[in-house]
């Protein structure tokens, strides 16, 4: 009796498993909006002190068309798009991943325009990579298998960004970083790669000529956070620096957060002429901090990550004229950027820190690449469609700058800008928006392989 | 127990008594398969990641922990396992490869749980540097299917990166690896106990991973902190037969799915070992090593040698796992096999019932969707109350995550499935068990009515 | 636990004679001491010995003179990692007296300090009042303040997260407690965004001085290695020492001390000797985090910028210089923390000097220190002052 029992459910298990995968097809055709929730609609939060556009009602059905638009759309132009970040939100480098997420906010807030003009709804979903690679692959397997969203926003890290690359190249989704400057992001051959930021081969050069040609440097002692980022753009420094007759006293990797003191009592009787960090500010204040104290009387020196106001705070007198590369323009270039600025601070009670306006660019570039490759297409893009469209992107103007994309997804034209630190005792952070361009060059990216 | 309040030992009652109906005659077959049928009809309907498709891929998922808990026969408990294995599982992973890749992750630490539960369930050795071997599996592959190689063996760098089909012999090397990196640990450490173990084998851990991160210089072997890009693949060697059936799957799903299996395989291989093992005269040497190290030796058990073999068989375990991550992800760096994930994996085996296998099975699985699935969607979800960001929950999963843990320790000390010897002890040590753990709510002590069919 | 056990028993702590007081305060702070000199003096030999085998081997500088020059600073470094260690070390070798298990969640209570010290310098800046604030006075109050919220939160960690497991199987209390120290570092970011400190928190003092020049050295030549202290650096010893001083006498005099003696050595018995045990334990841990606590405030003078994860490398440090020493013996604690921080620093400062750049120092510090730690249980099993016979069955 029992065995009867058993082989008949186990008879209806396998033609309910038949009637599961018969029916699936049918099932799947419908695009999914039976029960999409929507994490954070754009429309629910009024952006404060946005001069320049009102397209916060998305609801709206009714299409206005484009300007530039040649061929009508034809397809119905209704249905979501949605626009993925992929930062650490938590974790130690949760603050600026925060600032991606948020400035990706922002965006989708105030830029989405040419997508809600043409029936689209839009909407932001952020993702946390945790800084961690196993995640950042496990979030882009998640969004790889929702067809709504169109474009990734990210990632703060290389070393994820490059683990979740093969997961996004095999689903066609593009990835465009707001800060991703390691090399091997754009060069590993991955086509759905897109960055608006320079590279940190061209920075590490920027920075070796301008401490050898207007520092007068002789001896440098370079130290990296063994990251991606960090030991890559020191590398770079080396490298142009032995080529150029520079003494590298020493080249030292730490992932120290606080505690300095055995890495800078070796270099106090080498004593060289100046330090490069490649690394972040928040373990580069400590570390300047530190090795002032320690009686080291080099001049520092450091990439786009010490481009942040909080530096001074951590450092204080440490960093006081110091010099410093960047990829990126600072905020007091475009006035554009200063408006970004206000509104981050209004809208999230902080000051906007680094690679959230760039994150805040990005959702423009994918925004405009998806609006062109929906017009081309007439109705929902593919992803494949908006790779292309952004591969063939039209000048897009950001407020940190005028992006298009070469065969290999760096920008045509990467500026790179040496940086004067105004050191203000009274109001450190209010000083560093004073920060001094002291050298501009437009740089296009090397030639791959 | 002895001062239960009546309230709840009624409660106890009632929930006892519907326990006991559902188990007998056709009723668990009934309601397995209804529960099965609707959750899978459900799921399938609509594929897409959404809120409920994540509820209703845990729930999918309990069909298996259900199956386990019914009374049903055998036969039809290893049907519905292949059914749902074989075939549920990964059909609904080529609809959606998130969940396909969650699944397979879940294998992946499903095994180091297994691996890591030989040394600290079965032989109560804490090993807090468990990942060390799992890094060893990675970046054996690792170094061998790319470029790295060439950088070791200067003079014979036209025979690097090896074909991808070496694969299949790099498992078993890494096997034997692994092996040999468990001895060699084990053989210094082991005349330490307990706690001493357990900071030596942390100290381990942080070695190979801090050699992981530096060793791009003076040779580079590792790349250091880049980490290892581009790892090389197995052939998809049945890929013509699959197309000849007609299933039109991209390269991407087909490796998902070869991933999934090979992962299920190795799983399946462990689970059996492992089973044996503790069933075995060293199973059960270990268990006495366990309880009382002293009255082993006393006993004749051969201390160095059951030990040594506990070593060996957590590490080979992990580190053909090790090389199974590292082909499926591509890509590999030394952050992925930090501290943190040995106390993940650690977590897993305690929160599940040490020494319990289908504990630690459930522990491993509950922790890995957890982490990679179940904590972001509920962060996300919980971001929708606008609630300032200074405390918005999406950047607090870790607190999440540990908040869980002690809450669990807290009302299942034993772990969620407790090994049946661990089970006694507590119920009967409950004299002097405090205040708190009488209170907890009745699960706290497993009625095992229906456990066992 | 080290159980002196000369005092017999029925002595009262008043009839004790003011000598073996002050030998039981002072004599395990002498073996302290004994062994900072000896690890000072041992691996200054070692490097000199290096570097004059290798003075061929760098033609680029003279490699003995380099040596020389940074190492009255390498040896200030390691004592100042030294007692950070043993102070956090005390922490974690008290509780596993009391109680047989690690208490993970003890690098989180040293970060607390850390964050209560530094919030403490915040809001006097915020009230214009820091500049003025007299430096010793400020040192002393963040300290207590450190103290006195470290040592409560470890009692409400304990009464939360670990009483009701005291009869779970030996490992449940370890998660628990790791879950425990993931809660507090996120607690303490969420706590730091909102009240507007940041993530990265600056520890502000009043101007403490600059370095304290010592003397200079004549090293061949026309050169001279000077020796200076940072006034933090030896705010830090001169603390350290003094809670340590305290410790023991607290320990080693005190009735208090008695009691968590006897706790450590065995709980039941002491219970039917009229000991409140869960006061006991509840107090050791009031203890552990409180010297936790402060160790944080020191720390944070010395480094000057903390994050909410700043606690979690030197606690595992600190653990690791516990089981050096012999875990649950106080003076092993010390002992340990102090060789483990004295090894640090020299490989740190010299392996680099040594290899030519090839071996970064800093990162093969780690290296170093657990494979002493290895070597030293393989020949010692239960660390460096352990007990053969306090192992218990």
């Amino acid at each position: 009796m029992k065995r009867l029992v058993s082989l008949l459910t186990l008879l209806v298990m396998m033609l309910g498993f038949i009637a599961a995968c018969g029916q699936q097809p049918v099932a799947q055709e419908p695009t999914p909006t039976v029960v999409e929730l929507t994490e954070e609609p754009a429309t629910e939060e009024p952006a404060p002190a946005t001069p320049t556009e009102e397209p916060q009602e998305t609801e709206e059905p009714q299409e206005t068309e484009e300007p530039e638009d040649v061929t009508p759309p034809t397809g119905d132009f209704e249905g979501l798009i949605k626009i993925a970040t992929q930062s650490p939100l938590s974790g130690p480098q949760a603050a600026i991943g925060l600032g991606i997420r948020n400035g990706a906010e922002l965006g989708v807030e105030q830029l989405t325009e040419p997508l809600t003009s043409l029936g689209f709804t839009v909407e932001l979903a952020p993702f946390d990579d945790q800084a961690q690679a196993e995640v950042g692959t496990a979030n882009a397997n998640n969004i790889a298998s929702d067809p709504d969203i169109l474009c990734v926003n990210g990632h703060l890290n290389s070393g994820v960004a490059l683990a979740a690359l093969p997961t996004y190249r095999n689903a066609s989704v593009p990835m465009v970083s707001p800060a991703n400057t390691n090399p091997n992001i754009t060069e590993g051959g991955y086509e759905v790669a897109f960055r608006i930021v320079g590279r940190d081969d061209v920075q590490g050069a920027v920075a070796e000529q301008f401490a050898r040609e207007e520092l007068g440097i002789q001896s440098v002692f370079i130290i990296h956070d063994q990251t991606d980022y960090g030991q890559g753009v020191a590398e770079f420094f080396r490298q142009n620096a032995e080529a150029n007759g520079i003494t590298v006293l020493g080249f030292e990797g730490t992932q120290e957060q606080s505690q300095f003191d055995s890495i800078l009592t070796p270099i106090l009787p080498q004593n060289p002429d100046l330090i490069f960090f490649g690394g972040i500010y928040s373990q580069a204040g400590p570390l300047f901090d530190q090795a002032r104290r320690a009686g080291i009387t080099a001049q520092f020196m450091g990439p786009d990550g010490l481009d942040n106001a909080e530096l001074v705070t951590l450092a204080g007198e440490a960093v006081a004229d110091m010099y410093y590369t960047s990829v990126a323009a600072p905020v007091s270039q475009f006035p554009a950027a200063a408006q970004f600025a206000q509104d981050y601070q209004s809208r999230f009670n902080t000051p906007a820190p680094p690679f959230s306006a760039q994150a805040y660019d990005v959702v423009g570039i994918c925004v405009q690449a998806i609006a062109q490759a929906a017009v081309d297409a007439g109705g929902k893009p593919t992803r494949e469609q908006v790779v292309e469209a952004l591969r063939n992107l039209d000048p897009y103007e950001g407020i940190t700058g005028t992006y298009e994309f070469n065969d290999i997804g760096d920008p045509t034209e990467a500026t790179y800008f040496v940086l004067q630190v105004n050191y203000d005792p009274d109001n450190p952070e209010e000083g560093w928006n004073e920060n001094a361009v002291v050298k501009r060059l437009t740089i296009a990216p090397p030639e791959s392989e | 127990m002895a001062q239960t309040n009546p309230q709840s030992s009624l409660q106890v009652g009632t929930w006892d008594q519907l326990k006991t109906r559902l188990n007998r005659g056709i009723w668990p077959y009934l309601l397995i398969t209804t529960y099965s049928l609707v959750v899978t009809l459900l799921l399938f309907r609509n594929p897409s990641t959404s809120r409920n498709t994540d509820i209703l891929f845990v729930l999918f998922l309990g069909i298996m922990l259900l199956t386990y808990k019914m009374a049903l026969r055998p036969e039809f408990k290893l049907a519905i396992a292949a059914l749902f294995l074989g075939i549920g599982l990964p059909y609904f992973g080529t609809l959606n490869p998130f969940y396909m890749d969650i699944a397979t992750m879940v294998g992946i630490f499903v095994v180091l749980a297994l691996g890591l539960n030989v040394t600290v369930g079965f032989v109560g050795l804490l090993d807090l540097g468990y990942i060390a071997f799992y890094a060893a599996g990675a970046y054996l592959w690792a170094i061998f299917s790319t470029r790295q190689a060439q950088n070791i063996f200067p003079g014979l760098a036209h025979l690097f990166p090896v074909p991808p089909s070496w694969f299949f012999i790099f498992m078993l090397l890494a096997l034997v690896v692994g092996a040999c990196m468990g001895l060699l640990l084990g053989s210094p450490v082991l005349r330490l106990r307990g706690d001493y173990l357990a900071i030596v084998t942390l100290g381990f851990g942080e070695v190979i991973r801090v050699l992981a991160t530096n060793l791009d210089r003076p040779v580079n072997i590792t790349n250091g902190a880049q980490g290892i890009r581009d790892i090389g693949r197995p052939p998809l060697f049945f890929e013509p037969w699959v197309r000849e059936m007609g299933v039109d799957l991209s390269q991407g799903q087909l490796y998902q799915l070869f991933f999934y299996f090979l992962v299920l395989l190795v799983l399946g291989f462990m689970i059996m070992v492992v089973y044996r093992l503790s069933n075995s005269r060293i199973g059960r040497a270990w268990t006495a090593i366990r309880e009382d190290e002293t009255a082993a030796i006393a006993m004749g058990v051969p201390l160095v040698r059951m030990k040594l073999t506990a070593f060996a068989v957590g590490a080979s375990f992990a580190a053909v796992m090790g090389t199974i991550f590292a082909a499926k992800q591509l890509f590999i760096n030394p952050p992925t096999f930090d501290l943190l994930r040995s106390i993940n994996v650690l977590s897993m085996v305690i929160l599940g019932g040490m020494g319990s296998i289908p504990g630690v099975i459930l522990g491993a699985t509950l922790v890995t969707l957890l982490n990679l699935q179940l904590l972001p969607r509920l962060a996300r979800e919980l971001s929708v109350l606008q609630i300032p960001s200074q405390f918005d929950p999406t950047q607090y999963q870790r607190m999440l995550f540990g908040l869980l843990l002690i809450l669990m320790t807290i009302f299942r000390p034993a772990g969620i499935l407790p090994e049946d010897r661990r089970r006694q002890e507590l119920e009967g040590n409950a004299i002097d068990v405090p205040a708190e753990i009488e209170q907890s709510p009745p699960q706290a002590t497993e009625p095992d009515v229906g456990m066992k069919s | 636990m080290v159980v002196q056990a000369t005092t017999g028993s029925g002595h009262l702590v008043g009839q004790r004679s003011i000598k073996t007081i002050l030998l039981e305060i002072f004599g395990p702070l002498l073996q302290v001491l004994m062994f900072v000199l000896g690890s000072a003096t041992i691996l200054s030999l070692i490097v000199i010995l290096f570097a004059f085998v290798l003075r061929g081997s760098r033609t680029d500088i003279d490699l003995l003179q380099g040596t020389l020059i940074i190492l009255p600073q390498v040896i200030i470094d390691g004592m100042v990692r030294g007692f950070l260690f043993a102070t956090i070390a005390l922490g974690y070798t008290m509780v596993y007296g009391v109680l047989e298990f690690i208490n993970f969640a003890h690098g989180e209570i040293f970060m607390v300090g850390a964050f209560v010290g530094a919030g403490f310098g915040l809001s006097l800046a915020q009230q214009r009042m820091l500049a003025d604030f007299p430096p010793l006075l400020f040192v002393v109050l963040a300290i207590l303040l450190g103290m006195i919220v470290s040592g409560v939160l470890a009692m409400l960690t304990e009464r939360i997260a670990y009483r009701p497991l005291r009869n779970a199987p030996r490992l449940v209390p370890l998660i628990s407690a790791i879950g425990m120290s993931l809660f507090l570092q996120d607690l303490v970011r969420m706590i730091a965004l909102a009240t507007g400190m940041g993530f990265n928190v600056r520890f502000q003092t009043p101007p403490l001085g600059g370095s304290l020049p010592l003397g200079q050295i004549p090293i061949g030549g026309d050169r001279f290695a000077s020796f200076s202290i940072d006034s933090r650096a030896l705010i830090f010893i001169v603390a350290a020492i003094i809670m340590l001083i305290g410790l023991n006498y607290l320990i080693n005099v005190t009735r208090l001390g008695k009691a968590i003696r006897a706790v450590a050595q065995d709980r039941a018995t002491a219970s039917l000797m009229g000991i409140n045990v869960n006061r006991i334990i509840a107090l050791t841990f009031l203890i552990g985090g409180a010297l936790g606590g402060a160790a944080g405030v020191l720390f944070g003078i010395r480094v000057g910028t903390i994050n909410p994860y700043v606690g979690f490398l030197p606690g595992l440090k600190a653990f690791t210089a516990a089981v050096l020493g012999g875990i649950g013996n106080i003076t092993g604690a010390m002992v340990g923390g102090i060789v483990l921080g004295f090894l640090e620093a020299f490989v740190a400062s010299y392996l680099s000097l040594f290899t030519r750049g090839q071996f970064a120092g800093a990162n093969y510090a780690d290296i170093a220190a657990f494979s002493i730690l290895i070597l030293i249980l393989i020949f010692r099993p239960s660390g460096l002052l352990g007990e053969a016979t306090t192992q218990k069955v």
